[in-house]
C-alpha cells in the first residue's frame, strides 16, 4: 500500500465514520432506547429535594422518582446520569442522555436549544402561612407582617406588588426568615415551595401552607429537538402519572404538599 | 483599576439611608439613657454590697459580658416569643442594647464609685446627710466624672454594635446598606458611604456625650 492510497483510505474511513455517526445521532432516540432496553436520564444530585445522594450513596429525590416512574411506564431500564445545573443541557444536546429530568424550568433561551414536555413538578415562589390565616391573593396581605429573605427573587417580586400597609420584614438569610415565622415574629413568609417543604419536614411548630403564588416556574422534562416520538411518549406518560395519582404521591413524599391542580 | 464607581446608584436610595441613620441615632439615644441608668443602679448595688441586688447584678454582668451581643439579640427576638412574650424588632433591639450597655457600664461606674475616698463619705455622714443624699451629691458626681471618658467610648461601641440589629430586620443604618446593595448590587459604593456615615456618627455621638457630661456632672474637677 503506497502512501497516497493509505491517506485516501483513511479519508474515506473518516467520512464513512462521520456519516454513520451522524445517522446514528439522527436515529430516533425512543426506538434506539427500546432496542437496547434502556433509557438514559440526567438527574440532579445536589439539589434537594429534587435530587440528592442518599445515605446508601444512591441518588434519591423527586426527579429520581419521576425518572424511575417514566422508565416503568416505558418498560425500559433506567440509567441515571448525575448532572449539575450547568451541564444538564449539554449532556442532553451531546447525546449523553435521552432525557433531562433535573428541575428544569422553561425559558425562551432554553426553548431554542431543546424541547420541553408538559410540567411534571411544581416550582414556585409564593406566600406561605399557617392554615388559620385566610389569604387568597396579594390584596389579602394588607396590614399583615410578611417575612422575606432580603434580596431574594421573592423579595423583589413581592415588594413590587405588596399593598402599602403591609409590613415587610427583610431578614439576612432563609434561616432567619424561617425562625421569624416559627417564633411568630411574622405572620406570613414569602419563599420558595421547596424551602417551605423543607420547613414542614423538619418542624411541626407552625405548618406552612401555600397561600398564593408570586412567581411560577414549574419543572419540565427536557428532550432533544426533533425527538417527536420520545416527547409525545413522555407527555403521555406524565399525563397518565398525574391521573393515576403516582405523581401526587411523589409530590407528597418530597414536597410535603399535594400536586397543584393546575399543573 | 478596572472598577468604575457609581455613587449615584447609592444616592438614589438616600431616603433609606437618612431613615436608617435616624433610627440608629434613636436606638443609641434610648439605649444610652436606659442603659446608663441601669449601670448606675448596678454599680451602686455592687460597690455598696446592697444584698440581694449585688448578687443579682454580678450574675447579670458576668452573663452579659461573656456572651456575644448578636446571640443576646437573637435570644430576645426569637427566644422570648416562644415563652409567649410578644416583642417586635425595635423593642428587642432596644432591650438588647439596654441590657448590654447596662452590664458594661455597671463595671465602669463601679470603678468610679470605688475610687471615691472613704473620708469623703465619712465627711458627708458627719454632716448628717442621708444615705441617698450622700449618693446623689457626694459619691455619684465625682465617680461619673472620673469615668466619663470610658462611658463615652462604651456608648460609641454600643452605637456601632447596633449594626447587628439589622439581623432581626430592624431597619437601622446597616440594614439600609444591606437593603440598598441587594437592590443595586453596588456593594462597594454602598458600604463605602455607610462606613463614612458611621464614622461621622461616632464622632458626633462622642461630642454629644462629652457635652452631656458637662451638663450633668459639671466641668471635670482637677
Amino acid at each position: 500500500m503506497n502512501k497516497r492510497h493509505f491517506i485516501r483510505t483513511l479519508l474515506a474511513t473518516a467520512i464513512l465514520g462521520t456519516t454513520v455517526f451522524a445517522l446514528n445521532a439522527h436515529a430516533d432516540a425512543l426506538s434506539s432506547a427500546e432496542k437496547i432496553g434502556m433509557i438514559r436520564i440526567a438527574v440532579p444530585q445536589d439539589f434537594p429535594p429534587f435530587g440528592t445522594v442518599g445515605p446508601d450513596l444512591k441518588p434519591r429525590g423527586y426527579d429520581i422518582d419521576v425518572a424511575n416512574l417514566i422508565g416503568r411506564e416505558l418498560k425500559l431500564k433506567v440509567e441515571l446520569i448525575p448532572v449539575s445545573s450547568t451541564n444538564r443541557i449539554p449532556y442532553l444536546s451531546t447525546g449523553k442522555a435521552d432525557l433531562v429530568i433535573s428541575s428544569l424550568g422553561k425559558n425562551p433561551d432554553r426553548e431554542k436549544v431543546i424541547d420541553f414536555s408538559i410540567a411534571y413538578a411544581p416550582f414556585f415562589n409564593g406566600i406561605f402561612g399557617p392554615a388559620d390565616l385566610s389569604i387568597k391573593k396579594v390584596e389579602d396581605t394588607a396590614g399583615k407582617t410578611v417575612g422575606v429573605t432580603r434580596g431574594s427573587v421573592e423579595d423583589l417580586e413581592y415588594s413590587k406588588v405588596a399593598p402599602g400597609n403591609t409590613t415587610i420584614k427583610r431578614f439576612e438569610d432563609n434561616n432567619a426568615t424561617i425562625s421569624a415565622y416559627l417564633s411568630g415574629q411574622v405572620q406570613l413568609i414569602a419563599t420558595g415551595n421547596v424551602v417551605a417543604a423543607a420547613v414542614n419536614e423538619s418542624s411541626k411548630l407552625r405548618r406552612l401552607e401555600t397561600k398564593f403564588l408570586i412567581k411560577n416556574s414549574p419543572c419540565y422534562v427536557g428532550v432533544n429537538k426533533g425527538e417527536v416520538a420520545l416527547l409525545a411518549k413522555v407527555n403521555e406518560v406524565i399525563a397518565k402519572l398525574k391521573k393515576s395519582g403516582d405523581l401526587n404521591q411523589v409530590s407528597q413524599r418530597w414536597l410535603q404538599a399535594p400536586l397543584p391542580s393546575d399543573l | 483599576m478596572a472598577y468604575s464607581f457609581d455613587f449615584a446608584a447609592v444616592l438614589d436610595y438616600r431616603e433609606v439611608l437618612v431613615a436608617g441613620t435616624l433610627r440608629t441615632l434613636a436606638l443609641t439615644a434610648v439605649g444610652a439613657i436606659f442603659g446608663l441608668s441601669l449601670g448606675v443602679l448596678g454599680a451602686v448595688s455592687r460597690a455598696w454590697r446592697l444584698a440581694p441586688y449585688d448578687r443579682i447584678f454580678s450574675v447579670y454582668v458576668e452573663l452579659i459580658r461573656n456572651t456575644p451581643f448578636l446571640v443576646q439579640l437573637f435570644f430576645i427576638f426569637f427566644g422570648l416569643p416562644s415563652f409567649g412574650i410578644k416583642i417586635n424588632e425595635w423593642q428587642a433591639a432596644i432591650l438588647a442594647m439596654v441590657i448590654n450597655l447596662g452590664a458594661y457600664s455597671t463595671e465602669i461606674i463601679r470603678a468610679g464609685i470605688e475610687a471615691t475616698p472613704r473620708g469623703q463619705i465619712e465627711a458627708a455622714q458627719s454632716l448628717a446627710m442621708t444615705r441617698s443624699q450622700i449618693f446623689r451629691k457626694v459619691v455619684l458626681p465625682p465617680a461619673l466624672s472620673k469615668v466619663w471618658p470610658s462611658i463615652c467610648s462604651q456608648v460609641v461601641i454600643v452605637m456601632l454594635g447596633s449594626s447587628v440589629c439589622s439581623q432581626i430586620a430592624a431597619e437601622e443604618l446597616t440594614f439600609a446598606a444591606n437593603f440598598i446593595q441587594s437592590r443595586n448590587f453596588r456593594a462597594f459604593e454602598t458600604y463605602f458611604m455607610v462606613t463614612g456615615m458611621y464614622f461621622v456618627l461616632a464622632i458626633m455621638v462622642r461630642q454629644i456625650m462629652i457635652q452631656a457630661g458637662q451638663c450633668l456632672i459639671g466641668r471635670r474637677r482637677k
